[in-house]
């Protein structure tokens, strides 16, 4: 869901805007803004991969048709900070270009879809790789368990904002079951094809996961045992 | 999204209007003011909306944009209209009976303000991308400001955008072709197989541009698309939020 303008109020846009602009900024840096000028074209294209990825839309139930936000995706693929700018590039163009969310909401459009997943849904990969075992099924079962959360947090922030700039449009407490609801089935859609995705990279090219870097020599052991 | 999508060529038509020649950063700027007006106004200033919707036909028809090109643009926003319709019923405060239904005055005013606002927007940034070359979106956004790894990262990804787009067909009729079309849940392999598989040559075709662009010498700086820092006239664009803001601010105090 593209934030359009006018959805909430203006002050709760503009804070949005700093946010964002400080969470680029610091990504920026860590992402190392001087070898990421070299690596603009490998980001490009990731980038161009995730709006793409956008497009495959697939039925679901009830005649809607649902698609891949990308978020954890590209998280897990390149890691958390390329990944966020990535996808907040991704965003800009769409709001810019497209007008698939609103220029003034766009500050919010990149915390939820930008920042949180990579963030906040990176952050509980990197826990849950941790825990699990690091081999195949462990990269693909934590990617699973924070593709599902990352997509619920971003409802969760969604709310949060309408909470704090919708102007009591609706109940806040309508607007979080029908959010959360929705998107704990979106979730499961997204974790299916996020996981199954990963799946197909690690299964190809494990060495381009950033999210699976040291299981790599396993695959490539078990590849030339089998 | 519901695949309007598809090409950057197919947004901006390169005419020879006033609006189209007015400068890329001189237009951001004015879009962001003009869309904040819009947005601090109160939904129950109704004129104040006609206002806003004559300025942005002003520019449509200055940039010569056809009825029919904003009419299918303005279709992405279609999610949040059916979020909207839902309000006059789920709304709290005062009830009204329309129709022998009874609906929230509120959730009424509230589902108002945002279809307004949010096609006043839709409609004011699809003049934009009509009248604006790509390249010049980016000159605009780099003069302002933004760093320009960003806009590097931009303008690669838009330059790419349509032969990842249609690697992706490619692997979709591929797909099809090997009579692998599943339904139902079944569906999410298949999605995930092309997904994995376009990841890959996205990546690997990054690799290639850049060993290519490091052939040719690149030292890992690019150059920067600014050709020239022309000082910026503002008139008259800046009518546009100017007049915007006069309007929200007439609507605020009454």
């Amino acid at each position: 869901m593209h934030i359009p303008d006018g959805f909430l109020d203006a002050q709760s846009s503009i804070a949005a805007g700093v946010v964002a602009i400080g969470a680029t900024a610091a990504s920026l840096r860590q992402a190392g803004r001087d070898t990421l000028e070299s690596r603009a074209p490998m980001t490009g294209l990731v980038a161009a991969f995730v709006f793409s990825a956008q497009m495959l839309n697939f039925p679901v139930a009830g005649g809607t048709s649902g698609h891949l936000m990308g978020g954890l995706l590209a998280a897990v693929l390149v890691g958390p900070w390329l990944g966020a700018l990535a996808l907040t590039t991704v965003l800009v163009v769409q709001s810019l270009l497209f007008a698939d969310g609103g220029v003034s909401a766009l500050g919010l459009n990149v915390i939820n879809m930008a920042f949180v997943p990579a963030f906040a849904g990176y952050g509980l990969f990197w826990l849950a790789r941790r825990v699990l075992p690091a081999s195949r099924i462990g990269v693909m079962t934590a990617t699973a368990f924070a593709a599902f959360t990352s997509v619920v947090l971003a409802a969760a922030a969604f709310t949060l904002e309408f909470a704090i700039g919708g102007n009591g449009a609706a109940p806040v407490s309508t607007v979080a079951a029908a959010m959360l609801g929705v998107h704990v089935l979106i979730g499961v859609g997204e974790a299916l094809i996020t996981t199954l995705t990963v799946g197909a990279v690690l299964a190809s090219r494990p060495d381009l996961i950033h999210g699976a870097r040291g299981i790599e020599k396993q695959a490539q052991l078990s590849a030339v045992q089998a | 999204m519901s695949g309007g999508h598809h090409s950057t060529d197919s947004l901006h038509t390169p005419l020879d209007t006033r609006v189209h020649s007015i400068d890329a950063t001189v237009k951001l700027v004015c879009l962001c003011g003009f869309l904040l007006a819009v947005v601090a106004t109160p939904s129950r200033a109704v004129p104040a909306f006609s206002a806003y919707a004559l300025l942005v036909a002003v520019a449509a028809v200055g940039a010569r944009l056809p009825l029919k090109v904003l009419g299918r643009r303005l279709l992405i926003e279609i999610p949040f209209v059916v979020f909207a319709l839902a309000l006059p019923f789920t709304g709290s405060g005062p009830e009204r009976e329309i129709l022998g239904v009874s609906v929230s005055i509120n959730g009424c005013w509230t589902a108002w303000s945002i279809l307004a606002k949010a096609t006043l927007g839709t409609a004011a940034t699809v003049v934009l991308a009509w009248s604006t070359r790509v390249p010049d979106i980016l000159h605009g956004l780099e003069r302002l400001r933004c760093p320009r790894v960003i806009t590097a990262i931009a303008a690669f990804m838009i330059r790419y955008l349509d032969v990842i787009v249609g690697q992706l067909h490619r692997l979709q009729v591929a797909r099809l072709s090997r009579c692998d079309n599943p339904l139902w849940l079944w569906q999410g392999r298949a999605v995930a197989a092309t997904a994995g598989t376009l990841f890959v040559r996205s990546f690997e075709r990054g690799e290639r541009v850049h060993r290519a662009m490091l052939a040719r010498g690149f030292t890992g700086r690019l150059p920067t698309a600014l050709t020239g820092r022309e000082p910026l006239s503002w008139f008259p664009a800046a009518a546009w939020p100017c007049a915007a803001w006069a309007v929200a601010l007439v609507a605020i105090m009454r």
